[in-house]
This record gives C-alpha cells, structure tokens and sequence, in this order.
C-alpha cells in the first residue's frame, strides 16, 4: 500500500510548536480510472496547505482505489492508530456513505471536498459533518433551469442506473419545466453508446441532457459528434472538467455545463488560484482542483481561529466559512451544505487547449433540496 | 418503434459484436492451444489503444496509428509470454490467474506512470468521420460501418489462417495434444510465442479502433474483458468459430436488451419503473443467455472438450 506522508512541517525548519497540531486523513481515489479526480482534489488541498506557510497541519494520504471497503479500512486505520482530527478527500458517493456517518459518529469532523449523497443533507445531516462541494442534485437542477431559459421544451434526459444517476435526473426534472422526449438509464461504466443515440435520434426531442461522468462522458459526446443527430446538449461539468476535455477534444466545442466554479471566475482568490496551480503542476485546474483548495482554505481559517480539540469552537470557525472561496461568495447553509451561484459554462478552444468559459449565472445563490429535512 | 430504428440497433449490436470477437478470438486461441486463463487480456487490448493514441497525437495519422496498435500489443504479448507466461503452462488455473492479474496491475500503474492519470485523446479519422445515409433512410455512423466490414474481415483470415494453412494446422494439433505435436519437431514454445502475440495484437486492433470513439484511459480493458470471457463460455472454449457466434451473439443481446426490453415493460408497468426494472433486467441479459446456452450445451455451443 502506497502511503505518503506529507507534512507541511517539513518545509518549516524549526517550528515554533506553540501551536497544536492538526492531524488530517485524506483518503482519496489514486489509482484506477477514477483516479483523475482524486489526484486533482489532492493537488488543490496540498497547495492551499503549502501556500498558508503552517507548520502545524499535517495531512495524511491514502488510496481507496474507488473501493468501499477500502475505503473503511483506511478510515479505521485514521482514527484509530494515526488518530487524525479532520477526514476528507473522499469523491464517490457510495465511499462517502461508508465512511461519513461513522467517522463523524466518533467525533471526528469530515470535510467532503466532492461527493454530497442527499442522505447526508437531509435526515442524515451531522453538526460534524461539511460539504465544501456541492449537495449532489445541484448542478444538474442548474442545468434544468438552464434548459427553461434556453427555451428547451421536449429534452431526452440519461444518468447512469446507480443512485447518483437517480438524483440526476430527479435534480434536473425538479428545475425543468419543458416535457421529457425519453428518459433512460444506462449501464454504470458502460463504454457504447450507440443505441442510446439511436433513440435520441428517433424520439423527436429538441435538447439532451446527460450525466456520465469520467471516460462515460468522453465516450457519449465522441460518438454524440460522430452520429450527426446535432440536437443541442447540456449537462453537468463532471464531463466537461479539465482533466477530461481534452480527451473528447473538439466533439465538446460549444456544449453547456453546469459548475459552481470556472477557470474565469473573475476574483481575486481564483485568479491567484489558477496562475499557482499551473505553475505548480503544469495544467490547469479542474473543478475537483478546485473544491481540494477551498476545503483546505476553509480548514485553514477554522485552524486560525480555534483549537480543534475544543470541537465546539472549532464547529463554529468552519460554520462561520471566513475564508477566500475560488468561487467568490460563499456561505453554509443549516445543514451544512454550500449556499453558492451556479453558473453555466460553454466549452471554448484556446489555442490548443479546450477550456470552459462563464457564460450566466444558472441558478444565483442556489441552496439544496434537503436542508429543510436537516435537525441538528 | 419504427423499422429504421431497429434497423439502426441491429447495426449496432453488430458492430459492437465484430469488436469483441477481435478480443475474444485472441483469449480463445490462448485458452484452447496452451490451456492458460490470460487475465491480462484486457491490458493488452488497453495498450493497443494508448499506443494509437500516442502515435496519433504525434503524427496525426489513424494508419500509422493501427501500425503502433498491432506492434506495440504483439511486442508486449511477446514480452510478457516469454517473461511470465512460459513458466506457468503447467501451472494450475489458480496460479495463472494470480500471475496474470498480477500483469493487470503492473501494466496499469505503469502506463499511469507514462502517459499519467488523465484519459488521452484519439478521435476518428476525417474521411470516416460524420453519418452516411443507407438504403430505407438509416442514418449510420460511417467509421462504425467501417468497423463492421474490418471485424468481418479479419474474422475471415483467422478462419483461413486456421483452415488452410500450415501454422493453422500446428496451432489445431497443438489445442489437440501438445506432447504428440512436440515429439513430431514442431517447436512447441515458438509456436506458442507466436500464437500470444497473433491474440495481443488483435487485442490491441480492437483497443485501437474501439478507442477512437470511446474514452482511451487506465483500465478501459477489464469491462472487455469480462465480455470476452463470456464470448468464448458461450462460444465454445479453443474455438474460433465460436467465438465469432457468441461475439455477435452477445453483441447483439446486449444492445437489443438494453432497448426493447425496457419498451416490453412499459405494456404493462407505469414507464419510470418499467425504464428502471427493464435496464436492470438488461445489464442480466447476456449472462442469463450464457446460462441458457450452458444449460443446452455444458461445453458450449462449439465447445470440443466438456
């Protein structure tokens, strides 16, 4: 098992050791297909880190290689023997289910830098529990209410049949107001899209929307392009992000995607965020990137304020969210998920690269479906 | 449901057919003359397509392309059968499985560590690119039709390669009894040489073209893989015929199933349930007709041995 220690106390000589030191555990997707994700949230935490200068946090990385029980092993592991203080890093959903509820029942904070189940917002809520991401219903309901201003009355909708493809299309139906041309299911990882094209074709729909995310979407939009059927498309930017545009290449040019966060956004915090990162790694920075940044921002001004040992304090220096978001504003809401805009993007070419560019805001200020559910 | 739109997933379904026969016709080879279950398959067929993708990225031609696709999978068959699969032809199942999934790993983390953890990009070439218009209105993907007519052709030549000719006659006596072809001086070991690197490179074909409509990245072989496995179960194991039966076969149901099926359940179910139940019955529907075709026939439908 590959295990990397990373402390930021390594670059500071002698530290002054007042502070206390915080113990992090990130346990993240590195290997397999999903790695792109967990490498990009990882890269964006660790800059934060290395750019506050602190000597006192300390952050662990593991790989859960996209596995469940993976997943819990490693997380027994943190709380047990490295006793961390802080979890994050998880991407997927079904990891996160496995991991979140037991981690936060023995008193350990976990800041989500990607997946937000909607049973952790609503019901399943936990005061020790954040996401710095995103509820998972809400860049797709964007992208519904996208759809009604594009003027899209008779949209063919598909998402993978496992239950982040479920809310999809629940978080894209709740926005949309036009009729459904089809709804579809597709095989999770499934690679030929050629019969689902086949009946986009025939279903005399005038819009598709779709959430594939990874080597999914790449293969949908190539063979999209190829077919020739033309209707416009939109989804989420989980097939749209950095990391994967350039493998669907031209096939994207001109697509709209929904994200809390672009490469353009025009602050302070993003711009100082994208010229860093690709100095530091020489690519750009994807949304996931992104997301690893703020949760390490946000954990950093909780740092600067409490002690995490006092867990009440600490509680209210994250809730407070006092830190510079790459997406401007940003706040919790009661369950506490992100209360953010949610902007539509349309995929550009620069030069050689592809890239997304901010072209309105689809949803402003935009809060879950669920924080109602949420008693804490 | 119109004509043409059937028509359309018939074309379809075959065309994903004729791709998986290129994987399975290689793994059934492997499996029928040297007894050896080949997990690392699917990495063969992975390095066929980042091989093409490299070449394409830095010469811009699909042709050479499938030149590196071919070289580069034979050349790491070779490799790995004279390295690692030589020593285990007389070990038991369980020992090649370990090996050869051991291979699975190593041939991921080190293409991850060349060419890095995001997916590459290999797109279709510009005279194959866009539909064509067929006979009755179909509108078809041209580099698809092409697929079908390259997968019907190299399935023509392994039957002539078998059928009719001297290595063909060797590679059928070797499925037969290996110690009575040895003994009549047919170099056994170079023969199974060659018969790794004739399937790696068919792998790698498959990776190749299948690559440039789909996402060319780190473990893009396995799902093939399992596919492949259930080609050559229902084909018959060591038999190329087989293999292309059950390749269409799979191919078929697979693409069918998906469609129909969940149109079936909406006569009598209220349409998100009937969506819902019909593509969990369709991601069952090829092993369910694997079982049926195990049921009929233990050995396969052209299986030699039971």
């Amino acid at each position: 098992m590959k295990k990397l220690m990373m402390s930021a106390a390594a670059l500071a000589l002698a530290a002054t050791g007042a502070a206390a030191e915080v113990k992090v555990g990130m346990i993240t997707t590195l290997s397999g297909g999903g790695a792109g994700l967990g490498i990009d949230v990882r890269d964006g935490f660790m800059l934060a880190i290395e750019q506050s200068g602190r000597s006192d946090i300390e952050v662990v990385i593991e790989d859960d290689q996209q596995k469940p029980d993976i997943a819990v092993q490693l997380s027994d592991k943190m709380i047990q023997s490295e006793k961390v203080d802080v979890m994050t890093g998880i991407i997927w959903s079904n990891l996160a289910m496995a991991v979140v509820p037991g981690a936060v029942a023995q008193g350990k904070f976990y800041l989500s830098p990607n997946a937000g189940p909607s049973a952790l917002a609503g019901k399943g809520c936990n005061p020790n529990y954040f996401n710095v991401a995103w509820q998972n219903d809400n860049l797709h309901e964007a992208a519904g209410a996208y759809a009604n201003s594009a003027g899209y009355k008779n949209s063919f909708i598909l998402a993978p049949n496992y239950p982040a493809g479920q809310d999809a299309l629940t978080g894209y139906k709740r926005f949309y107001e036009g009729a459904l041309a089809g709804e579809l299911y597709t095989q999770l990882g499934q690679t030929d899209y050629a019969a689902e094209i086949a009946q986009i074709r025939a279903s005399g729909a005038d819009s598709v929307f779709f959430f594939l995310p990874g080597g999914m979407g790449i293969s949908f939009l190539k063979q999209y392009a190829d077919s020739g059927v033309g209707l416009p498309v939109v989804g989420p930017a989980f097939s749209f992000d950095q990391g994967i545009l350039q493998a669907v290449g031209p096939a994207a040019l001109g697509v709209v995607n929904t994200s809390q966060w672009s490469k353009d956004l025009d602050n302070a915090a993003n711009v100082a965020f994208v010229e860093s990162f690709q100095a530091k790694y020489g690519r750009l920075p994807s949304l996931y990137a992104s997301q690893g940044f703020d949760t390490a921002n946000l954990l950093i001004s909780a740092v600067e304020k409490a002690d995490v040992s006092d867990a009440d304090a600490f509680r209210e220096a994250l809730r407070a969210a006092d830190f510079a978001s790459t997406r401007g504003a940003f706040r919790f809401g009661p369950n506490h998920h992100p209360i953010q805009n949610i902007y539509a993007r349309e995929v550009i070419q620069e030069g050689d690269v592809f890239t997304n560019k901010v072209i309105g805001v689809a949803l402003e200020d935009h809060a879950d479906a669920y924080a109602a559910e949420c008693k804490m | 449901m119109s004509g043409i739109l059937i028509a359309e997933q018939i074309l379809n379904g075959l065309q994903s057919g004729v791709m998986l026969f290129l994987m399975a016709a290689g793994l059934t080879l492997i499996f029928g003359v040297m007894g050896l279950i080949n997990l690392a398959h699917g990495s063969l067929y992975m390095v066929g397509a980042f091989a093409a993708a490299w070449v394409a990225g830095a010469t811009g031609s699909f042709g050479l392309a499938l030149i590196a696709a071919l070289a580069g999978a034979a050349l790491a068959g070779v490799l790995i059968e004279v390295l690692v699969i030589r020593r285990l032809y007389r070990a038991a199942h369980l020992d090649q499985v370990l090996a050869t999934f051991a291979l699975i790993l190593i041939f991921s983390e080190g293409t991850r560590y060349v060419f890095g953890s995001f997916p590459l990009f290999l797109d279709v070439p510009g005279a194959l690119s866009g539909p064509v218009t067929l006979p009755g209105g179909i509108q078809y993907p041209l580099y698809r039709l092409t697929l079908i007519g390259v997968g019907l052709l190299v399935a023509l030549f392994l039957w002539w390669l078998t059928a009719r000719t001297r290595i063909g006659i060797q590679i059928r006596a070797g499925e037969n009894d290996r110690e009575m072809i040895a003994a009549l001086g047919v170099d056994i070991s170079k023969l199974y040489t060659l018969v790794f690197a004739l399937g790696a490179a068919l792998a790698g074909l498959a990776g190749a073209f299948v690559g440039a409509i789909q996402s060319v990245q780190v473990g893009m072989g396995e799902p093939v893989l399992i596919l492949a496995f259930v080609v050559i179960v229902i084909g018959g194991i060591g038999s190329i015929k087989g293999a292309f039966v059950g390749a269409l076969l799979v191919g078929l149901t697979d693409t069918l199933g998906g469609i129909f099926l969940p149109q079936v359940f909406k006569l009598f179910m209220a349409p998100d349930v009937a969506t819902q139940t019909g593509s969990a019955l369709a991601s069952m529907a090829i092993y369910i007709v694997m079982s049926l075709v195990l049921i009929w026939r233990p050995s396969g439908l052209f299986g030699a041995r039971a």
